[in-house]
């Protein structure tokens, strides 16, 4: 038997767990296929992606990240998370379901976990969301040296700027309000005035390609599945 | 040739195929990965125009008449260059060939350019068999899948020293053209397979040959952008761009299109329509009648004629040699086509330093 509540709960939690390469709720891009969870706490979601042929370095850590997820949900006492319809499903899912890694789940093919790439991704989630909290401030009039000298705490608050927080304070970066808004995202050096212009160059850029890539994922999801997702949003 | 408002267009159509993804082309005991390419391939096509969807089954497998009326009778290319990948793992004649498309090539003389293609895990074989496809098919480019699985690896970068190897015969045996494409796998699997910063090593070790980085890097249109800046030999090929996201995504693909002519210029981009993933018609007569959509674009650098002559035929036609005829060619005020000191270092030469 299905509980209703435990499924928002699992759904919940679900919508904590991103795809690393498009720094969106796994949710909301219509990821989760299903999330039940029966009355004895076994939990049970199905996740899909846009293609067959999905990078499977990512689909890993999305199916890594949902079991983590959902396995500390109240109520949960075992988990079961089964990636469907991908050319490395069972590799996936059995490794994940073993607690393997990645090295351990793909043999011979891959030689160091993933926390680099996570945090190559983090650092582009970073200069896209600082596109987003700058575009406004630059349209209101604010030159490259008044964004130089401005720190987080100065910004109006937005769901932007708590997005760019979260993301600089994964990767340890400075984020209270006492920190420059601009940094670089490597090294978390401040950025000087001289440099803001190309700095925003970037960033902007750097947010197209993601805006433009969920937009292909979106649409190769909706040709690949005609029903929505678990927690789907169209944005 | 598409003529629109009294304005004549040359058309190349630079990044095209004539696959078999038919059932009875799927290697026994890799049918699964067979079909889930060709339905990958068919789920991008759903990006494009309603009316230009094809069943599946068409899809697979559409025939020599298909192509001609598509991309030539109605498409409006002057001259289409093939691309091969050949993903010989998966189906038995491989998906898409430099012999399969030069024979189709030669019932038809003087409409296409067969590119061929190598793969640096073939070692001497691979080199030899090279250098048989330049002479019998005369071809000057060669298109690069880096994501082809073989023999259990799963893919390979531009930095390998085989690949040198390969991009050395390149040059003597008189190949000017990369093509170089990602897909999602590589080896090892936790680097990102999509990352371009191989492509930056070879075109600086390789000045002499170009580099059209196909889909512009999508899914890292940044990172390439980054590159192609600094490197004179590295081009911006649009497929997927105009086939996935004009359509589909007009407002973004404002914004990318905005984007490649700030970061990379007007010279360094050529259109490919991908067939037969998407037909060429819509594309090209939708790229000419397209500007930005509103003033929140007022600070990329403008879209005039002959910037989408220059992307639509012209850039490609200088790479490829190709003889474009006077009344398609630009007033010698409106710049060279596929120039290479375009966009080039974000210096105080460069679009890409305005206000920097």
């Amino acid at each position: 038997m299905t509980s209703a509540i435990g499924s928002r709960t699992l759904l919940e939690a679900l919508g904590e767990v991103r795809d690393p390469e498009l720094d969106e709720p796994i949710t909301v891009l219509g990821f989760v296929a299903s999330a039940e969870i029966s009355g004895d706490g076994e939990a049970v979601v199905h996740l899909r992606l846009p293609t067959y042929f999905c990078a499977p370095n990512f689909a890993y850590l999305m199916v890594a990240d949902a079991y983590d997820a959902v396995s500390v949900v109240d109520g949960v006492r075992r988990t079961e998370v089964v990636l469907d319809d991908h050319f490395a499903a069972d590799v996936i899912n059995d490794g994940v379901a073993a607690r393997a890694g990645f090295v351990g789940s793909f043999a011979g093919e891959a030689v160091a976990e993933l926390d680099g790439l996570r945090a190559d991704f983090l650092r582009k989630a970073v200069l896209a969301g600082t596109d987003q909290v700058c575009r406004p401030l630059v349209d209101a009039g604010f030159t490259p040296a008044d964004l130089a000298r401005l720190t987080m705490g100065e910004v109006p608050a937005s769901p932007g700027l708590e997005r760019l927080r979260r993301r600089r304070a994964e990767l340890g970066l400075p984020h209270a309000d006492g920190a420059p808004l601009l940094i670089d995202p490597g090294s978390g050096r401040p950025i000087e005035s001289d440099e803001v212009p190309l700095q925003l160059r970037k960033a902007r850029v750097t947010r197209i390609s993601l805006d433009a890539n969920t937009g292909i994922c979106r649409g190769m999801l909706r040709h690949r599945y005609t029903t929505d997702g678990q927690g789907e949003e169209d944005r | 040739m598409y003529e629109k408002d009294g304005e004549r267009y040359f058309v190349v159509d630079s990044h095209m195929h004539y696959w078999n993804a038919a059932p009875d082309n799927w290697v026994p005991g890799a049918e699964q990965y067979a079909k889930g390419w060709i339905e990958c391939f068919h789920a991008y096509q759903s990006l494009g125009p309603p009316e230009t969807h094809w069943p599946i089954e068409k899809f697979q497998s559409y025939t020599e008449d298909d192509l001609m009326k598509d991309v030539f009778e109605d498409g409006h290319v002057d001259v289409a260059v093939f691309q091969p990948t050949y993903l010989t793992e998966w189906y038995k004649e491989g998906f898409n060939t430099t012999e399969r498309n030069a024979a189709l090539g030669a019932k038809h003389p003087g409409k296409f350019i067969a590119n061929t293609r190598w793969d640096p895990r073939d070692g001497d074989d691979g080199l030899k068999k090279l250098a048989d496809n330049v002479d019998q098919f005369g071809s000057i480019g060669v298109k690069l899948y880096t994501a082809e699985w073989n023999n259990g690896s799963r893919g390979w970068t531009l930095k390998d020293p085989g690949a040198y190897r390969y991009l050395e015969r390149c040059q003597e045996l008189g190949i000017k053209n990369i093509h170089v494409h990602k897909g999602p796998t590589i080896w090892p699997l936790d680097k990102d397979a999509f990352d371009v910063s191989d492509v930056d090593h070879a075109a600086t070790d390789f000045p002499e040959l170009n580099f059209i980085v196909e889909h512009v890097g999508l899914p890292r249109i940044e990172d390439f952008c980054f590159m192609a800046t600094q490197e004179p030999n590295v081009y911006a090929g649009l497929s997927v761009v105009i086939g996935g996201l004009m359509h589909a995504r007009p407002k973004f693909f404002a914004k990318v299109m905005g984007e490649l002519l700030f970061w990379v210029g007007e010279d360094k981009m050529t259109f490919g329509s991908d067939y037969g993933i998407w037909e060429p018609k819509w594309q090209v007569e939708g790229f000419v009648d397209w500007d930005y959509p509103s003033d929140e674009f007022s600070d990329y650098p403008r879209v005039t004629t002959a910037t989408k002559k220059k992307i639509l035929g012209l850039n490609a036609a200088r790479l490829y040699g190709i003889d474009v005829p006077a009344q398609f060619r630009l007033d010698a005020d409106q710049g060279t086509p596929a120039a290479r000191d375009a966009a080039v270092g974000v210096s105080a030469e460069s679009p890409a330093a305005a206000g920097a």
